[in-house]
């Protein structure tokens, strides 16, 4: 740590004096850890200040820095039980929400070293790339002799050692491959800079006039370049997933012996733990239900939006919504048992089966590689014989490889992956894998789940307007009281409708049953059948009933409400000439609504996990790329064995693993626009290509010939390169 | 052209000097937050630790 000098005009040498700072340096010992936070609001330099400067008065607090480009609060601290709280609490009260990150955070650290050591040794090869051209352009210009030989002498001198520096990634890969006796792209690079190298070398101990030394750094220069976009895509994309992964609550509260409540992550629960499930959160283990009475909403679990009631000694699973009342539950089967591990083995299973994608660049490598060292072989093997001149056999071989070497194809892939990625960033589209985008572009049928995905996970008010006004507002005036998603929908018609609630007294909430009030010495009540009096019904959808004294109740009914993008979203990608269809876990008329409403022929209601991943391997077999759209964690398999998949960001933590692509925005319309820009990529991925193939059209029978020179050589990869990186930025500027 | 033999050595150098800059920065964590760095500019408070330490 730099010590603060003393400058009398900066204000916070005064607040923080350098004394201070220095202890904080030295106490860090055993007794303090550093823990990672998120903070998503900050952004300016004040939010920077305000929670820098406000951490350091804390006495516990031995350091704190923030990250804006991250958005994230580093703190080393004291280890005092309950810290992370307290500063969540804290950050929180300052109108900056946070979230602990978790160990993750210290594999990003890992994969930075990568990119460091990438990124110098890409700034080596460019140093010296731009040297050795400058000192080439007096031997293209005409130097001969003591000159050139002068030239090219410095040139091996910086050129030798940082091909070895640089080039060891290309050389580190290509022994992998050759070892396992399998050619990838490394190879020939590593072949072409090594021979490049030699040859050269060769040429400035004889005073010859071809030197490449210029070809071997450009090149090493662009392949790294390409290496380093593509490490930039890779971490870009798991940092947002890290960050998302940091909104799941992993803690529940348990309830001790002795009555005390203590939060505690979730791996140190145990079978016959009692925990706390207040009203608005998610059961965090399966189990039983203790004390209390509620409704859950199983919908991210089995698709269904009709809540279910629980009481005492009801089963419940971990991952369901609580609605209403608190609940006590006695965590049980927590190892393999549970519904979580159930749906883990079968992503496990779906992953495993799946088909290994072979990417655009491998298949180009699978080609070009063999054609190349053909090409170049034939070349030495010809002219040796030929001329009887082996030097200037290899003379020729080498300049093929230098010429050929597919600088533009390793940029020609990662370029236009680091641009589309990139675009599909800003449009809130989180890509973690650069070639599930080459997947996404040949999709012909897409796959929705229902409940969450198309519809908004909210249920909303269908018969308000054949309800009479005074009733209604008795309703909203019952409904105002309460979080039940079907209250939220009766209070929202209202607004919307400008009903004025009326005047109610002593409104009480009976978790699991309803709202309950007085109107005029009247007793109302809001909420489930049997405990509004309604013996038997006929009723299929959500519905809630309203009972107002002595007279019989009316029915209140509910549906999912789409979102509004959805039926947008369906028409563009029936009209891009796409399948869609419907896999749901709810009940068959929702479903069978919603797909009449959509226009979707296909539809499938009631399905398990297994049965979606059993549908999608069908639609696999009959040779259709299946694009899977879910949210749910039973969608989480179907996720996985996917073709290609995206989950959204409001989705279980499970299926955000399985997915290829996460909708961070939960914008269901960018589904239409990502399958599009993978499009564009694809083709864009295949023009970059055909730019590289004619270049090498035109200089490989030049090079083949004997009449390469260096100069050629390195306009030829320039003009490729520059190409092919001008070809794939147009992609993220188009909007 | 004696006076490349001078030329040479320098430019080569300086563009040295450059490079080990570049690598004293990246080990210093210099490019970790670019948002903040620009940000922080605006602040009147010192920043004693630009490496990025908590």
């Amino acid at each position: 740590m730099t010590e603060s000098p003393s400058i009398a005009v900066c204000p916070a040498c005064v607040a923080i004096p350098t004394d201070r700072v220095k202890s904080a340096g030295e106490a860090r010992s055993a007794q303090s850890r550093r823990i990672e936070l998120s903070l998503p609001t900050i952004h300016c330099a004040a939010c920077i200040s305000n929670v820098e400067i406000g951490l350091a008065k804390l006495p516990e607090i031995e350091g704190a820095r923030v990250n804006l480009t991250r958005k994230r609060v580093t703190i080393t601290v004291k280890d005092i039980p309950g810290i992370e709280t307290f500063l969540i609490d804290l950050l929180t009260s300052w109108g900056y929400p946070a979230k602990v990150l978790d160990s993750a955070a210290l594999d990003q650290e890992l994969v930075d070293k990568a990119g460091r050591d990438l990124l110098a040794r890409l700034a080596v090869a460019g140093f010296a790339m731009m040297n050795v051209m400058l000192l080439s352009f007096s031997v293209w210009g005409g130097a001969e002799g003591a000159t050139r030989e002068m030239m090219h002498w410095i040139s091996a001198a910086i050129a030798l050692p940082t091909v070895a520096f640089s080039g060891v990634p290309f050389f580190k890969n290509a022994w992998t491959a050759l070892r396992v006796g399998r050619l990838n792209m490394d190879v020939p690079i590593s072949l072409a800079l090594i021979l490049a190298s030699g040859v050269s070398l060769m040429e400035t101990i004889e005073g010859g006039e071809h030197a490449y030394f210029d070809a071997a750094l450009s090149l090493t220069f662009f392949l790294l370049l390409g290496r380093y976009l593509d490490h930039r895509t890779r971490v870009v994309a798991r940092s947002a997933a890290v960050e998302l992964a940091a909104l799941e609550v992993h803690r529940a509260e348990r309830i001790n012996a002795d009555g005390s409540r203590e939060t505690v992550p979730m791996d140190a629960l145990r079978e016959g733990d009692m925990i706390a499930v207040a009203a608005g959160s998610r059961v965090p283990v399966d189990g039983v239900v203790m004390e209390g009475r509620s409704e859950l909403d199983p919908s991210m679990l089995t698709g269904e939006t009709m809540p279910e009631a629980v009481e005492p000694g009801t089963s419940v699973i971990a991952g369901m919504l609580n609605l209403t009342g608190a609940l006590v539950v006695r965590a049980e089967g927590l190892g393999e048992d549970t519904l979580l591990q159930q749906i883990t083995r079968l992503v496990e299973s779906a992953e495993s089966s799946k088909n290994k994608y072979t990417s655009l660049a491998e298949k180009a490598a699978a080609i070009y590689a063999p054609l190349v060292h053909i090409l170049s072989a034939a070349a030495f093997l010809f002219w040796g014989f030929y001329t009887g001149d082996w030097r200037l056999a290899v003379n020729i071989a080498a300049a093929v490889l230098i010429i050929t070497c597919p600088c533009a194809l390793g940029l020609a892939v990662p370029a236009v992956l680091t641009a589309a990625s990139g675009r599909l960033f800003r449009n809130g589209v989180l890509l973690k894998e650069g070639i599930a985008l080459e997947r996404l572009a040949e999709v012909d049928t897409v796959v929705f789940d229902k409940g969450g995905t198309l519809t908004t996970g909210k249920p909303q008010l269908l018969n308000g307007a054949t309800i009479s006004a005074r009733d209604m507002a008795v309703a909203v005036a019952v409904a105002q009281g309460s979080v039940h998603p079907m209250s939220k929908a009766i209070c929202a018609f209202g607004k919307a409708a400008g009903f004025i609630p009326a005047v109610l007294n002593d409104i009480v909430e009976e978790p699991g049953m309803g709202t309950r009030a007085i109107l005029d010495g009247q007793e109302v009540r809001l909420g489930r059948a049997v405990w509004c009096g309604v013996e038997s019904h006929d009723v299929e959808q959500s519905a809630s009933w309203l009972r107002i004294g002595t007279r019989p109740p009316i029915v209140l009914l509910f549906e999912d409400t789409m979102r509004a993008e959805t039926a947008e979203t369906i028409a563009a990608l029936l009209d891009d000439g796409i399948d869609v269809q419907i896999l749901s876990g709810d009940v068959p008329k929702p479903v069978q609504d919603a797909a009449d409403k959509l226009g979707v022929k296909t539809w499938i209601a009631e399905a398990t996990p297994a049965d979606k991943v059993a549908v999608l391997k069908r639609l696999a077999d009959e040779g259709h790329k299946v694009l899977m759209v879910g949210d749910g964690l039973n969608d989480a398999a179907a996720l996985a064995g996917a073709y290609v998949s995206i989950s959204l960001a409001s989705a279980v933590d499970a299926s955000r693993v399985s997915a290829d692509l996460i909708l961070v925005g939960d914008d269901l319309s960018q589904v239409v626009k990502s399958l599009r820009l993978a499009r564009i990529a694809k083709r864009r991925i295949l023009e970059n290509f055909t730019i590289a193939a004619v270049y090498n059209l035109i200089a490989v029978p030049i090079a083949l010939m004997g009449f390469a020179t260096p100069l050629m050589a390195a306009l030829a990869m320039s003009g490729s390169s520059i190409t092919v990186s001008l070809n794939a930025i147009r992609l993220g500027r188009k909007s | 052209m004696n006076i490349l033999a001078v030329l040479i050595p320098i430019s080569l150098g300086l563009g040295g000097v450059g490079l080990l800059a570049f690598f004293w920065m990246l080990r210093h964590n210099q490019y970790d937050d670019p948002d903040g760095n620009a940000n922080r500019i605006l602040s009147d408070r010192y920043d004693d630790s630009p490496d990025g330490e908590a």
